[in-house]
């Protein structure tokens, strides 16, 4: 059996655990370079499934795509510690303060720079924005299939894949032809940890950078240029404050608190 | 022209789903404002009684596509319905849920029409724009308003130039409401002969397991709440005791279902369920923009927390600045007592 052409979408997002004061431009863009970043989760389940389909299929190759500053390339180095044979870093200005839309546009491009790919697998979401959107358009842009929300692998063959998707109220297996993108959830297999000789070996080494030349896109399409929407306004919310009462915790005020709810029947 | 139009979703029992009949009521509210007409276009198999479920809600124009193929949902024949329907009415905005079938297909719609797509608003208005490079002057734009990023902000996202203009939102968000129990619109049978035939072949259902939904935050009159600041999974175990008590549900926060305190169901806010309580109370939970967005039109809220400035408090009616842990033993103490 012949193996597989694989591409993992996988993005480095700023840790939105540990946001600071400087974390917006002034035009509503996410101002990256200010934030510590992390490999996003759901992109490393992602790149679990895509392992997983390597391991059952001798031959597979695995090549893990990231778009984003050139110190993205560290999700490169992680992926190939973890598995994956080779990967890129996509940086380029030109691809700067992208909505979803040119994102994808941008990755498209991209999975069809390496060619003849059978299969591709993105997290569901990134965490700095969990708008789900990528995964989809780029299976639109490619014009292939899509299944997202993927779980578990159940099945793969030279020439298609069979999955468990997880809904909001239910799971659902299905199975599509090769080639088709599929988006993974945070309830899949957690990725392996990296192997310790692939870490000697490969810790340090160079990444592979591509620039938006290399991809040959329409630059009509690609970065701000390429994105629909704006960000009109942003505004740190104000809180309406209530008049707020405050209630010791004790006995004494904790009862008339609950006598009162009770009294008012909202209790 | 002027209308707005609704991704309808059915429920497992081929009726009009309840996040769609919310985005129908302010897609009615929308559409009148813009002196257009409200569209709802529905997929499925059987689905002709579908008309009759919209018209109360001030649909003017249903568009029915009725295939075997199309239940249940699958990505690429519904693609190709929308697809249809977007092309032939040329909508102004368009409206999604973000549910797992609107956060499949939308993406997938603005990818195709090269427009944009925000997710997960939070509010919908119009409003006017005026682009501040070129001067050129814009009225009644769909402003999509999410919180974003991180916490503290709230987003206004406007795709100015491209239309329709996209949004998805999540249940339970907007209000459902029915207009005219009489409302009158007109059906069409939208013609999917032939757009059907390679979108079918895509992907293959093998087999699916629905359950019938165990926990239901939405409609609980009471809810109490849980954050990190609660601490574990054992701890959490005190707010069902109280939700118990009182008649209430438990809800979390996106932190504290991360740190495995609760099921994912029973996330409250912008990326889980919004709810609208008589009684909010809110245990540990600071009170990041996203879970306000989901909570913050509770009638009464009750804020238990140790830190006397988490934003949380600023919205409650009461605050009790103390450990989760010590409070609520003795909430339930007085409450007992109180109902001697």
């Amino acid at each position: 059996m012949k193996g597989l052409k694989i591409v993992v979408l996988a993005k480095q997002v700023p840790d939105t655990h540990n946001v600071g004061a400087n974390a917006m431009n002034a035009d509503g863009t996410v101002n990256r370079a200010a934030l510590p970043t992390v490999f996003n989760p759901e992109d490393l389940n992602a790149l679990e499934m895509a392992l997983q389909v390597k391991d059952r299929i001798p031959g597979t190759h695995v090549t893990v795509v990231t778009m984003g500053l050139p110190k993205a390339s560290t999700i490169i180095s992680d992926s190939i510690s973890r598995g994956a044979d080779d990967g890129f870093v996509l940086s380029d200005p030109r691809l700067g303060g992208a909505d979803t839309l040119a994102t994808s546009y941008a990755l498209s491009c991209a999975v069809d720079m390496v060619g003849d790919v059978d299969l591709i697998f993105g997290g569901r979401q990134a965490i700095d924005g969990d708008t789900a959107q990528v995964g989809p358009q780029v299976a639109e842009k490619l014009d292939i299939p899509q299944i997202t929300y993927a779980e578990t692998l159940v099945n793969v063959d030279e020439k298609s894949i069979e999955v468990v998707r997880r809904l909001a109220d239910g799971i659902e297996q299905v199975r599509a032809n090769f080639p088709c993108v599929v988006t993974v959830t945070g309830t899949a297999q957690p990725c392996r940890y990296p192997h310790a000789h692939r870490l000697i070996k490969f810790d340090g080494a160079p990444v592979a950078t591509r620039n938006a030349d290399d991809i040959k896109p329409d630059l009509e399409r690609i970065g701000k240029k390429g994105s629909p929407t704006k960000v009109k306004k942003i505004q740190n919310v104000v809180l309406a404050h209530k008049e707020s009462q405050q209630v010791a915790p004790t006995t004494e005020a904790l009862s008339e608190l609950m006598g009162t709810l009770i009294a008012e029947h909202i209790i | 022209m002027n209308n707005v139009l609704v991704y309808c979703e059915l429920t497992e029992n081929n009726h009009i789903a309840d996040i769609s009949l919310e985005l129908c009521t302010k897609g009615r509210q929308l559409a009148t404002e813009m002196n257009g007409r409200l569209q709802a276009v529905v997929a499925g198999s059987n689905v002709q009684h579908a008309a009759a479920e919209l018209y109360p809600y001030g649909v003017d124009e249903v568009f029915i596509a009725d295939d075997t193929r199309l239940a249940p949902y699958r990505t690429l024949p519904h693609f190709e319905v929308v697809l249809k329907v977007v092309n032939e009415q040329q909508p102004d905005v368009m409206l999604f849920g973000a549910t797992t079938v609107g956060r499949d297909l939308a993406p997938r719609v603005s990818s195709r029409l090269r427009c944009g797509l925000t997710a997960d608003c939070t509010a919908l208005e119009l409003g006017d724009h005026t682009d501040t490079l070129t001067g050129k002057e814009y009225k009644g734009i769909l402003h999509q308003i999410r919180p974003a990023f991180g916490g503290n902000i709230v987003a206004t996202i406007i795709t100015p130039e491209h239309k329709p203009q996209m949004a998805t939102v999540r249940e339970g968000v907007m209000r459902k409401e029915v207009l005219d129990a009489n409302y009158k619109g007109t059906a069409t049978n939208v013609d999917i002969a032939g757009c059907l035939d390679a979108a079918d072949k895509a992907v293959t259902i093998i087999r699916r397991e629905i359950v019938e939904k165990s926990i239901n935050i939405k409609g609980a009159s009471i809810i109490v709440a849980g954050g990190y600041g609660v601490g574990s999974k054992e701890n959490f175990k005190m707010l069902h005791d109280l939700a118990h008590l009182i008649g209430g549900e438990v809800g979390a926060t996106r932190a504290a279902v991360d740190a495995g305190f609760c099921e994912p169901e029973r996330q409250i806010g912008q990326t889980g369920v919004t709810v609208r309580p008589r009684l909010y109370i809110a245990c540990g939970i600071s009170g990041a923009v996203q879970h306000r967005a989901g909570m913050d039109q509770s009638s009464k809220i009750i804020s238990i927390n140790t830190d006397p400035n988490a934003p949380i408090n600023a919205i409650a009616d009461y605050t009790i600045i103390g450990d989760v842990c010590a409070v609520l033993p003795m909430m339930m103490d007085c409450y007992s007592n109180n109902l001697k």
